[in-house]
């Protein structure tokens, strides 16, 4: 199978999703909701305490809270691919001269739109509220490129979840069990600095950390150190060992 | 080599459960075999393995020619799979299902969206193809799921239970479709828990039980072997169950055994093979009149799979 072809059955797939959308547009409801809330509760709950005052805190939290919606939005990715997984729609893929990896491809395709919507949403609201970025637009391009890449590269983590849980359930549990100390230990929220120092270590490493850095200093115009670096480095490492791993577990399904 | 689908000592464990303990299987070009069996006895599983959807443990299969482990590309390409439970997109419209499946066969648009209303129009789908699948009936959805297998006009047919679950209408135009595309040329496998179904459809029928073939034969030698037909006949006044007896008993010229009858209101007696049925029911018709009998039920059916499996292995299904 030439990687062509396979790539045409991917987007062929991935229109599916897109088809589903827009017959089903309350399906979006989570990932246009879920941004909103989280601007405006970690805003107004930890801006003052964290920076002194909300709008500083704003400038600060606003690209974190991009890519923890995006870490959110692959959960709904996993959940939609194990639903899909326990119909017979995927033997009558697999029963097709279509690409093995192309199901999951597909999926995965399809749901960037989601990944977009949120990330415009959170920029979007934190914009009415007064984030303003200094970047310019190929900084703001180069930062929206370093999200989805590392949202592409984390969806192969969700994936695996999917293919591998039994129920929904166990999706959301696993899923849940991984986000949280990825998303709250890092420093999307609160500065490495102010953080003990045992955390500070796993902090220092932890990929949300790496990629919230870099989209901040795109966004905001602020030395990257070797953020980027990193980011991009955490985005090939998690591909190139998840990927390969969803794929065998989906075949042996 | 005659068959075209055909598995060789086919060998299929789940843990400690043994689903195939060495099937084989010949489906000759162009014609229909019925796999039958009860649940469990692991009619999915010999279907899967050939449609490249499961590795076997041991033995082989093949289609057209092809190894479904070590060819499993091409073999894809000669198939199409209707599954138990059907293998459509709830959340797309009809047509919308059929012109995906036309796109990853890598059809250009507007051809997947002519084979796509070709077989909406055949299917009898034209009025809902516009429509969401949830809101199918059951037999919508099955006749859209074994349209959306003929996209790429397959030449071996997978159709697993292909008719449970449908009222008997929906039933009789599946069967009508097979028959149609066997015409055209189409290999067939069926599974099926009817043996009226294979009886209807199938020239040659494969009969397993817990993962081994019972019995294979033409849909006439497994009649003669299991006793054929049933006379059933049910006075609509209960009182004169004993004169339909002694009636039904004479008509039948007492060469046969009087079967129970669970109920207590209907009398049954197994037809041998070969008998013509015909006249042993107008003759049964005629006597019934004459005494003035009048009749809620008479007719014959065939021996259910459970009175099958009795004859074959000594019990029920």
């Amino acid at each position: 199978m030439s990687p062509v072809r396979a790539a045409r059955h991917s987007l062929t797939l991935a229109r599916r999703n897109l088809t589903k959308f827009r017959h089903t547009p309350d399906q979006l409801l989570d990932v246009l909701l879920m941004p909103v809330t989280f601007v405006l509760m970690f805003v107004f709950l930890f801006g003052n305490a964290v920076s002194g005052d909300w709008r500083t805190y704003l400038q600060f939290v606003i690209p974190g809270i991009a890519v923890q919606a995006l870490m959110f939005a692959t959960l709904g990715t996993a959940v939609s691919l194990n639903t899909d997984l326990r119909t017979g729609i995927f033997d009558r893929f697999r029963s097709l001269p279509v690409a093995r990896s192309a199901p999951l491809v597909g999926h995965i395709l399809g749901d960037a739109l989601k990944y977009v919507l949120s990330i415009a949403l959170v920029f979007g609201f934190g914009a009415v509220l007064g984030f303003r970025p200094h970047g310019g637009p190929q900084a703001l391009l180069a930062a929206l490129g370093l999200l989805l890449a590392f949202a592409f590269a984390m969806c192969w983590i969700a994936t695996l979840i999917g293919v591998v849980a039994r129920t929904a359930e166990v999706v959301q549990a696993l899923s849940l069990v991984l986000i949280f100390p990825f998303t709250f230990g890092s420093n999307v929220f609160v500065p490495t600095g102010k953080l003990p120092g045992w955390l500070q270590a796993w902090v220092r490493v932890n990929p949300v950390t790496q990629v919230s850095d870099a989209v901040r200093a795109f966004v905001l115009d602020r030395p990257a150190g070797d953020s980027v670096t990193w980011c991009l480095l955490w985005t090939v490492a998690i591909i190139v060992v998840f990927a390969p791993l969803a794929v065998l577990a989906y075949r042996r399904r | 080599m005659t068959a075209f689908v055909e598995c060789e000592g086919l060998v299929k464990r789940y843990g400690r459960t043994t689903a195939l303990a060495g099937v084989d299987l010949a489906v000759p070009r162009g014609t229909v075999s019925g796999l039958l069996g009860p649940n469990g006895a692991g009619k999915t599983t010999v279907v899967r393995i050939l449609a490249t959807l499961l590795d076997p443990d041991a033995g082989a299969a093949r289609v057209g020619g092809f190894s479904v482990t070590e060819d499993p590309e091409r073999v894809r390409g000669l198939i199409g799979l209707t599954g138990q439970f059907a293998a459509v997109d709830e959340a797309l419209t009809g047509f919308e299902n059929l012109v995906l499946v036309g796109r990853l066969l890598e059809l250009p648009r507007r051809l997947a969206r002519a084979r796509a209303s070709e077989l909406v129009d055949r299917f009898g789908l034209t009025e809902a193809a516009g429509r969401l699948v949830k809101t199918y009936s059951g037999g919508m959805r099955r006749r859209l799921d074994v349209a959306a297998s003929l996209v790429a006009a397959p030449a071996v047919l997978f159709l697993d239970e292909p008719t449970t679950g449908l009222d008997p209408r929906s039933r009789g135009e599946v069967w009508d479709l097979v028959r149609s595309l066997v015409r055209e040329g189409t290999t067939v496998l069926l599974t099926t828990q009817y043996l009226e179904e294979v009886d209807q459809l199938a020239n040659g029928i494969v009969v397993l039980d817990e993962g081994r073939v019972v019995r294979t034969g033409t849909p006439a030698q497994l009649k003669a072997a299991v006793g054929g037909q049933t006379l059933h006949v049910r006075p609509a006044d209960h009182d004169r169950l004993a004169e339909v007896r002694r009636i039904v008993v004479a008509a039948v010229r007492g060469n046969l055994h009087e079967q129970d009858s669970p109920d207590e209101t209907s009398v049954s007696v197994a037809l041998p093979p070969g008998g013509s049925a015909g006249a042993v029911l107008a003759e049964i018709g005629t006597r019934l009149g004459g005494a003035g009998i009048e009749v809620a039920e008479l007719g014959v059916r065939l021996a259910s799979l459970d009175e099958v499996f009795l004859a074959l292995t000594g019990q029920g299904a």
